[in-house]
This record gives structure tokens, sequence and C-alpha cells, in this order.
């Protein structure tokens, strides 16, 4: 059947591979089109893959219910950890660099989502409820688009009306014509009265929040148990990916499955006995990353197109 | 109404008080944490101290901890100086490790006074090649050399574990039964151990002393010669040292192969003075690369400062890693690791502005250029 074929299994699981970094990106392209870089987006996933995980244990009632709060709670929490990376780049005016790594080893691997998954005993467990893929329209079966399009689980759905979200705020509405003000030139914006903090600080908590929502996609949907560590590096790939996509939702959609297919090419072939060592295959996305940057780095990206004018730099007004 | 001014002149006491305000301020935070999810933050902390540096062999435990995050930590801060963020040194220490018992090996049976060399430049030159990959993306082609580098990270980690666990390596140990059955590389010969010095009953990793050369090579490169001022000034503006007619790209390869080099020398040491094997899962638990930031950011990219920090927080990990079960929670090194950073950058205002409390008074006599009213 043509269901099973390579083609179109890579293309489902690519998808499903893609829903966390696509949330991570979206959220990180929010921060950064007000003109915050956090580079602790690693951290904030695996919060939300702890938290998340630590409720869906822990709340009872039925699945939706219980996973609908995971997904609540994995955002809150790593929408609380951004807030650190706001306090010290927004308010106190430290480089957003070091503050962002500073959130990757503060909440990352061996780190406080490590911390809170030993306290309240999570490892090793498998998840009570998960996100099971979804039978939509009853077209799971169609051919070819039945797999890849009807046959996710539902934050893939959210994920898509997320990024059509996305681009109707950031080009059809004031607060998104202000957002992208405040990244561009926040004297500016200041000056048109837009309050440059509050932006600032509102789009780096929403980033942590879909962060953290793609975290528990982790936990919740592509490996249902909390490991310490486990989202090796699809922050930093959602970084990445907001480079690669210019800053625009759409493109991060894009993006998002291109490593997607990377990353699920590894279950996907070794399913199919194709005999590579496995660190071949698990290098793949790091390799294509570090290629895809290359790429839009140079030639006519050169001019970093679409990047926020006033990307890393802290806003003081005295010093207008 | 608080205001936050802008300091005409750096305060002095701040650049002590600073660092050690941080550390104050991540147990103080750490200790909160530890109580609301129901540990003794005070038996804790007296454990660590305790493990860190006062029960016998202590210290020792804690210097071997501390030699890989002061290569590491000069990694960064030699790279960070010139704002070329090298968050690669975690990878660069791996191939500094494979490279080093990589000789190791090759030259088991000849005398220590030739191998110990060998290991030390093969770590160098490891490290600083992997580095330099970042480096020369950033440099030809503006590629973002923090996500390159950190997915080097990566990549490094799998070379490292395929070598021993998934290829039938010149790295693996396929002598006996045993040991093709549980992978391990090869032991190094006793000749391939790097000797120690024992002081006052503190035993002194050779690796150690390597590091603390590092630091003093690292302070004159930065003070004293052309290439560490062409670096500060394209740290501080890179078009005016593009102006200036400073050769930036290769300045920019350089800076990252000797940070990668440095960290590197950490991957050897490693080996030379601690594991004599290549062992990938213990190396990628300890997490020296990022530890190395930690330290570098603490000691304010001071090289001299890198040694007292990273003995501090060697201890930290060494505790950390021998307490490390029941009692003691995974995790808690990493978090403390990150609130130390946090107070860290939050006392970094201190010593750039000054916080004034109160109604703005009039306004003060604006200085010219000469510093003349």
């Amino acid at each position: 059947m043509i269901n099973d074929s390579v083609l179109v299994v890579i293309a489902a699981s690519a998808i499903s591979y893609g829903t966390p970094l696509l949330f991570a990106a979206l959220g990180e392209l929010l921060a950064e089109r007000s003109g915050v870089l956090n580079l602790g987006v690693e951290g904030m996933m695996l919060i939300g893959a702890v938290t998340g995980f630590w409720a869906v244990q822990t709340v009872g009632g039925p699945g939706w219910v219980s996973l609908l709060t995971a997904v609540v709670v994995a955002a809150l929490a790593a929408a609380a950890t951004s807030s650190i990376h706001a306090f010290l780049t927004i308010t106190l005016r430290a480089s957003q660099i070091v503050s962002g790594l500073a959130l990757t080893i503060f909440a990352g691997a061996s780190g406080l989502s490590s911390y809170i998954g030993h306290v309240a005993n999570l490892g090793g467990k498998p998840a009570r409820h998960e996100f099971d893929a979804l039978n939509v329209l009853g077209l799971r079966d169609a051919p070819v688009i039945g797999p890849i399009l009807f046959h996710q689980n539902a934050l893939t759905y959210v994920s898509w009306m997320l990024v059509a979200l996305t681009l109707f705020y950031l080009y059809r509405t004031r607060p998104g014509l202000h957002l992208r003000a405040v990244g561009e030139s926040p004297g500016t914006a200041d000056a048109m009265g837009v309050n440059v903090t509050a932006y600032r600080y509102i789009h780096v908590m929403i980033g942590g929040a879909l962060a953290g929502i793609g975290g528990a996609f982790f936990s919740l949907a592509i490996t249902p148990s909390w490991l310490d560590g486990m989202t090796s590096g699809a922050g930093w790939i959602a970084i990445a990916l907001v480079i690669f996509a210019f800053w625009r939702p759409e493109l991060a959609l894009v993006g998002a499955y291109l490593f997607g297919a990377f990353s699920s090419l590894a279950f996907t072939l070794q399913a199919r006995q194709v005999h590579l060592p496995p660190e071949v295959f698990g290098s793949l996305p790091y390799l294509m990353t570090i290629v895809v940057l290359v790429l839009v780095s140079t030639g006519w990206a050169r001019r970093r197109l679409g990047a926020p004018a006033s990307l890393g730099v802290p806003y003081v007004r005295e010093e207008r | 109404m608080i205001r936050i001014e802008r300091r005409l002149t750096g305060a002095r006491w701040l650049v002590v008080a600073v660092p050690l305000g941080s550390l104050i301020g991540a147990a103080i935070l750490s200790s909160m944490i530890l109580f609301l999810t129901g540990h003794d933050p005070i038996a804790t902390w007296a454990r660590l101290l305790d493990r860190g540096f006062f029960a016998s062999g202590a210290m020792s435990a804690t210097l071997v901890s501390a030699t890989p995050l002061l290569l590491t930590g000069l990694a960064a801060a030699a790279a960070f100086r010139m704002q070329t963020w090298n968050i690669g040194a975690e990878g660069q220490l791996y191939l500094g490790a494979i490279g080093a018992s990589g000789i190791g090996i090759a030259l088991s049976g000849q005398p220590a006074l030739m191998i110990i060399p060998a290991m030390v430049v093969a770590g160098l030159a490891a490290g600083a090649a992997w580095a330099a990959i970042p480096g020369v993306l950033r440099a030809y082609t503006r590629t973002n050399e923090i996500i390159t580098s950190l997915m080097l990270n990566y990549v490094a980690g799998l070379l490292m574990s395929y070598l021993i666990f998934d290829s039938h390596s010149y790295w693996r140990d396929l002598s006996s039964f045993t040991a093709r059955v549980f992978p391990q590389g090869k032991y190094l010969s006793e000749a391939g151990s790097w000797p120690s010095f024992v002081i006052g009953g503190i035993v002194i990793p050779l690796g150690l002393l390597l590091g603390m050369v590092a630091a003093a090579f690292l302070w004159l490169v930065y003070t004293a010669t052309r290439f560490g001022f062409e670096a500060r000034v394209i740290g501080d503006s890179r078009a005016a040292a593009h102006y200036a007619g400073i050769r930036t790209r290769r300045k920019i390869v350089a800076v990252m192969a000797l940070s990668g080099a440095l960290a590197g020398l950490g991957g050897a040491s490693e080996i030379g003075d601690f594991r004599h094997v290549l062992d990938p899962r213990g190396l990628q638990q300890a997490s020296f690369g990022y530890g190395g930031i930690v330290v570098a950011a603490l000691a304010r990219l001071n090289p001299f400062a890198v040694i007292v920090v990273a003995i501090l927080l060697g201890g930290l990990s060494n505790a950390g890693f021998s307490l490390q079960g029941a009692t003691f929670p995974a995790g808690l090194v990493g978090t403390l690791q990150g609130l130390i950073l946090f107070c860290a950058l939050g006392g970094e205002l201190l010593v750039h502005y000054r916080i004034r409390i109160g109604r703005p008074t009039r306004k003060a006599p604006q200085l010219g250029p000469a510093g003349v009213a």
C-alpha cells in the first residue's frame, strides 16, 4: 500500500518530529521580533517536558483533562522560567547571550529540570496519558494525504493554527505592528507611545510558554516518558530555525518539518533495516542545521533579511 | 523614583564584591529551592562543603574536577573577550580526549617523556581543529558561531560514542570476550599516566599546573601582545577594527582555535590525569564545557580569577558527583551554576551603573572629552 511507502512515512513523521521545533521556533521568533534574543530555549523546553509530564502523572480525571492541564502547566512553568531572562536582560540590561546560556544551564539537563524530575521521581515511568494521533474527518486512511495531514495529534493541529495566528498578529493587527516597531527601532516605538519594556517582557514570556509546550510534546507525545535532557538539542535547532526562517512564521513551519524529517530519518530507515551506525543518523539533524545555516548566511541572504534591527541590544531610555 | 545612571569611572571594590555577592546570592536562592522541595538546606550545604573541600582527600578530588573547568573556563574567557561566542568547549574537550587517548595508545611502550608531551600536543591540536570549524564558518560565511559550535558538541559526543560503542575502532578494547560484550576503550600504558605533585597532602594534577601556565599565557597574550590588543579592538567594535585595518577574519579563526586548543587540553588532561581511557559516558555526564562558561563569566573573563573560580566550582561539582544518590538530588549542581550566573549578571549592572533612589537632582555638570567641566 502506498501509505506504507518510505516517503509517506517520512513525511508523516517529519510533521510529528517537527511540531515541538515549530512551537519553540514560533516562540523564539516572537521574542526576537521584540528585540530579545533568548538562548535559553533548550532549558525552557526541558522545564516544559518535566512539568508537563509531572502534571499528567498527578492530575486525575479523564485523559483529555489531564493532558490539557499538562500543557497549561508546561506553558506556565516555562514562561515563568523565561521571566528570569526578561528581568535580567530588559530591566537589568545584562548580556542577552550570557543570560540565555545561563538559563539553559540553570533549567536544562542536569539543572532544575533534572532536579524536579528526580525530586518528583519521574524517571523510567510511562506517561499515564499521551497525545495520540487522531483520525480527523475519518480520513486517516486516505492515500498519501491521509497519514500526513489527517493522522496527527491535537497539538500538531494547534501548531498550524498558531502559525496562522502569528501571521495575522504580526502583519494585520496594531499590537503586531507595535511589536515589529519595538524590534526594529525601540526609540521610535517609545516616541510613538508604545511601552517597549512591556512589549519585550510579554513576548519573551510568550516565547517561553511556547517553548514549554514544545518540550511537553517530547514527554507526552514523542517518547511518552521523562528522561533527563530528553530534548537533546531541539531548543538550539529551534533557535537556528528562526534564522533559517528569516523571522517569518510561515517559513518556520517549512523549516521545522525539514528538520523533523532529518530527526525522523534515523528511526524510519533503521526500522527498514538500513544498516548504518546509529550515530550517523543521530548527528544528521545537527550537521544539517550547520549546513542550512551556512547556506542562509551566505550570498543573497547575507543581509540577514528580516532580522529585527535592535535584536540583542538593550533599550536604555535615558541614553536614547 | 529609582533611576539607573551609567558610572563614569569603574568602582574597584565592586570587581571583588560582585562575584562574592553572586555566590552568596546563589546560595540563598538555591536554599529556597531546596527548602521548597523538602530538603534541609543547611544540612545539604554542610554536606556539599564537606565533600567538596574539607573531608579527607576532598581537596585532591576537587582539583581533579577543577582542572577541566579551569581549561574550559579559559577557553570561554579567550573567546568571549573578543565577543566571539564559542559555546563548543564541550565538544572541543571531547575531541581533545579522543586525540590524546589516540596518541597515548599509539605510543604505548614508549617512555613517559615521549607519550605525555605528545598527548598534550594532540589534545591542543584536536581541540583547535574542532573549534576552527565554527571559526572559519563565522569568518568567511558569517554563520552564527553560537549555534554551529553548539551543534558540534552533539556531533562530537556522538563521534565519541561511535568510537567506543558502535564500531571496532582503534580506540576500543577488543582483546577479551568481556570487553567485546561490554564496550570500553583501550587503557593507556602506565607511562601514559600524567604525573601529579603532592604538596601538603594535596595531590595536584599536571593538568592543573598546565592550566595555570595557560592562564598566565592567556593574560600575557591579551595584555602584552599586538594579537591581544587587536582582539580587544574587535571585541569592542568590529567596524572600528575593520577600519583600523585589522584582519578580522583571520583573527576570528585564530581566537576560536586558541579557545578550542585550551578546551582540548582539558580533554587531554581528563585522559592523562584521571581516566586513562576514552570514556564517552563519563565525559558527557560531567558537562565541563558548560561549566566553563559559568567559570569564565564569574571570573569576569580574567584568566587569574578563572583559576580561583574553577577550584571553587570544581569543589561544587566534585561534591555533587560524590554525593549523588538518594540523599542528594541530581540536578542541583546545574541549578546552582545557573543561579550563580544569574546573580553575577545581575551584579554586573552595579559595575557599570549606579542606582539612585529619590527625585532627580539638578543635572550634574557635563564632563567634556578631556574630563574638564
